[in-house]
């Protein structure tokens, strides 16, 4: 196509919403509401994603040592168990640390009955490793492993969070999948009705056009072009509108509800929109010309 | 130029519209295809524009088997016959220059050929002065000649033109027939569907009668509908 064609067949395409007001409008709608939709459950998604993330970080399995192990022996059992892969990190607890805790935990305001055990620490075979994990699923492989080191004497861990957390997170994918799908199926199945429409308006028009000797590309393309604009549009403005929501409302939340607010961090508006920006227009202009590709297919059989 | 042999064409629902026709129009004609409502006469224009394709038989344009164009090359073909239709068949959102300059856009032409072609062939049709309006600003008899402009603006060899006066009073219907034959006088194959007989008679010119999708009659003096 010769570079005065396409700048033609481009104007063409952006006349062409001007003329088709109403039809630009109502796909423009159409869009604007399936990519709002898409944005809000994107946006939920990936706070509760990051909710369920900072959970699992909180989840340790605790390796206690035999009476007696060596210094040596326990540092080697250290390593050991940071080179395993499903382990994120590994925090030494001495027995010191251990009794500080426990004191600060179960003896606030009565210090003076933890300072008779002040000479004489309760808790001196209690020395740990807190081991977190990279995947809270992999909790049970990596207790059968913890359990058969030679020196290990007892591993306690918190097996309901962690398959509380695992299935979470696995059921909150699959919805978030299936909301994803149902939400394309529909915006697919609205923007082509709406493009039908439009289209069988100006049908005439395209039975002239071939009849006179345009290619199907020249038909094509101005309707191809106002597609990819009006899906452009379409996801621009839910984005803005999402991008200036988004900030508001976890102000308000962060304000209103404090006990959430306390429990989870709310993920920046940045980092959603990173991921959300590019997605939601390539989305928009992908329905955008997927649809107006497909539709005036039948009719260019002229 | 025309070479239709054993054609035929049935429809899908099973109506047989032409039958075995046999045609032969010579370069420089101007020539009458006659008869009744549903007589297969726009069947005939419809199988010269590949918009449908013949059940049997060979049409010959321009020594080309045109039953051998793929469906990719059925543009280029169009672009050397030109077709005037009954309603016009006008781009209703552009104005008269850009009816008439969309024909040689579609054939990727420069602009600057657009701006000189485009002007001449208004002129020649009598509407340089309209060039601005709109389809619905004009008369039947100005839109038919914008669709005649339209028609000629890539210089076919070849002009179809189907029913052409069939939406215009007599005035106007005659001032499109004098343009007609004036274009055929400067070289251009011109075939006229119609089923206006004074004009035909008036004419005087080639008339091929067709009944019930099969020719009855092909002579060169106007003869009578049916």
């Amino acid at each position: 196509m010769k570079i005065s064609t396409f700048t033609y067949n481009f104007r063409q395409g952006l006349i062409n919403i001007w003329r088709n007001k109403m039809f630009s409008l109502a796909s423009i709608a159409t869009m604007t509401a399936c990519i709002f939709l898409f944005g809000t459950f994107y946006s939920l998604a990936v706070n509760f994603s990051s909710m369920v993330q900072s959970a699992e970080e909180g989840v340790a399995v605790t390796v206690f040592f035999n009476e007696g192990t060596t210094d040596d022996r326990i540092a080697s059992i250290g390593a050991e168990i940071q080179n395993r892969p499903e382990v994120a990190s590994v925090k030494f607890v001495s027995a010191e640390e251990a009794w500080e805790s426990f004191k600060q935990d179960y003896f606030e305001g009565n210090e003076e009955a933890a300072a008779s055990f002040e000479e004489d620490n309760p808790l001196a075979n209690d020395a740990n490793y807190e081991v977190y994990l990279e995947d809270v699923s992999m909790q049970e492989t990596l207790v059968d492993y913890l359990e058969g080191i030679d020196g290990v004497r007892e591993v306690k861990q918190s097996e309901l969070a962690a398959e509380v957390l695992t299935d979470f997170n696995n059921l909150l994918t699959l919805v978030f999948i299936a909301i994803i799908v149902v939400l394309i199926a529909v915006a697919v199945f609205l923007i082509s009705n709406t493009v039908t429409v439009g289209i069988s308006v100006r049908k005439e028009e395209i039975a002239i056009m071939k009849l006179i000797g345009a290619k199907d590309t020249f038909v094509r393309a101005p309707f191809i072009v106002e597609g990819i604009a009006i899906g452009f549009i379409g996801s621009a403005i839910p984005l803005a509108l999402l991008y200036f929501l988004y900030g508001r409302i976890v102000t308000y939340v962060s304000e209103k509800f404090a006990v959430l607010s306390s429990m989870m961090d709310f993920v920046p508006v940045d980092e959603v929109f990173q991921i959300l920006i590019p997605v939601s227009l390539v989305l928009g202009v992908g329905i955008g010309f997927v649809g107006s590709r497909f539709t005036l297919k039948r009719h260019l059989k002229v | 130029m025309i070479k239709l042999e054993h054609v035929s064409k049935t429809y899908e629902a099973g109506v047989q519209a032409i039958t075995d026709v046999n045609l032969h129009i010579l370069p420089g004609e101007f020539v009458f295809i006659v008869g009744k409502s549903g007589s297969g006469k726009s069947t005939m224009i419809k199988l010269l524009q590949k918009e449908l394709a013949p059940t049997h038989g060979k049409i010959m344009v321009n020594g080309r088997d045109i039953g051998n164009i793929s469906r990719k090359n059925i543009p280029t073909y169009r672009r050397n016959i030109g077709v005037v239709f009954q309603n016009f068949r006008l781009l209703q959102d552009r104005n008269v220059y850009e009816n008439v300059a969309f024909a040689m856009r579609v054939t990727e032409a420069s602009k600057r050929e657009i701006k000189k072609k485009v002007p001449q062939m208004l002129s020649l049709v009598g509407l340089a002065a309209k060039y601005r309006s709109l389809p619905r600003q004009l008369s039947g008899g100005e839109q038919q000649r914008v669709a005649i402009a339209r028609a000629l603006v890539n210089e076919p060899k070849i002009l179809l033109a189907d029913e052409p006066t069939g939406n215009l009073d007599n005035h106007n219907a005659w001032e499109i027939m004098r343009l007609l034959d004036e274009i055929n006088q400067r070289g251009t194959t011109v075939v006229v569907v119609t089923h206006n007989m004074d004009i035909v008679k008036a004419m005087n010119k080639r008339v091929i009668t067709i009944k019930k999708g099969v020719i009855v009659s092909d002579e060169e003096e106007p003869g009578d509908e049916d």
